[in-house]
């Protein structure tokens, strides 16, 4: 299940939902990114695009699902206005075996950091300021590209 | 042609979308860039910067291709998901 939401959503009903729906996964992994409040920040603002944003996520939800064995996945990404504490990002991956649960997991994150367009602004006491991809989202990205060419 | 704006290249055309009918010589993605930025040095710069993406009708552009009335062109700088 894929989601792009602009509206707030609850992630443990969210675990509820990928585990009722998967009853023989061994394991299921999840994730849930969480709007920081560090440095004052009081409003953070998700932009989206109306189609390409839900397609680049499909994109890399079936990506996943052809790099790794799962059961079922779970992908759901806000878009708007985000208070801190409120959940952003969750994404749950469901397998026969715990490994391809926590690595689909990790890869999801990675690529979605890296390329669902999505645009970033901090709204806090000195303004407003965009967020860009860090060199260390870069670099967690290419650690999938390496394990591609380990395997060539 | 329908224009789309995001991130901090909305800010730096000053709006978000926009509807444009530019000149005939408009004929192709950059040129139509190159049009968007003709008075403004630093909004053309922006749009021409590598790390801004553009999208033709949802398709990730490689290289340049024609634009005509009824396409929607986006320009995207990087992207910050998750």
């Amino acid at each position: 299940m894929i989601r792009i939401a602009g509206e707030p959503f609850d992630p443990g009903a969210e675990l509820a939902r990928i585990a009722a729906s998967c009853p023989d996964a061994g394991a299921i992994a999840s994730f849930t990114g969480i709007v920081r409040g560090a440095g004052g920040v009081e409003t953070l603002e998700l932009e989206h695009h109306p189609r390409l944003t839900a397609k680049a996520v499909e994109a890399i939800g079936a990506a996943a699902r052809e790099r790794f064995a799962l059961a079922g996945l779970t992908i759901i990404h806000r878009y708007g206005r985000l208070a801190p504490g409120e959940p952003i990002v969750f994404v749950a991956a469901a397998a026969a075996h715990r490994r391809a649960a926590f690595e689909a997991v990790d890869y999801l994150m990675d690529r979605l950091k890296t390329e669902a367009p999505f645009w970033k602004r901090e709204h806090g006491p000195g303004g407003a300021r965009w967020i860009e991809p860090r060199a260390s989202d870069l670099e967690d990205r290419a650690r999938w590209e390496e394990a591609v060419d380990a395997r060539d | 042609l329908r224009i789309l704006f995001f991130g901090r290249v909305a800010d730096a055309a000053g709006r978000r979308e926009a509807e444009v009918d530019p000149p005939a010589e408009v004929r192709t993605a950059h040129g139509l860039r190159a049009w968007l930025g003709r008075d403004d040095p630093a909004l053309l710069d922006l749009l021409a910067s590598p790390s801004v993406r553009i999208a033709v009708n949802d398709e990730m552009l490689v290289g340049d291709r024609a634009v005509s009335p009824g396409d929607e062109i986006a320009f995207m700088p990087p992207v910050s998901g998750g």
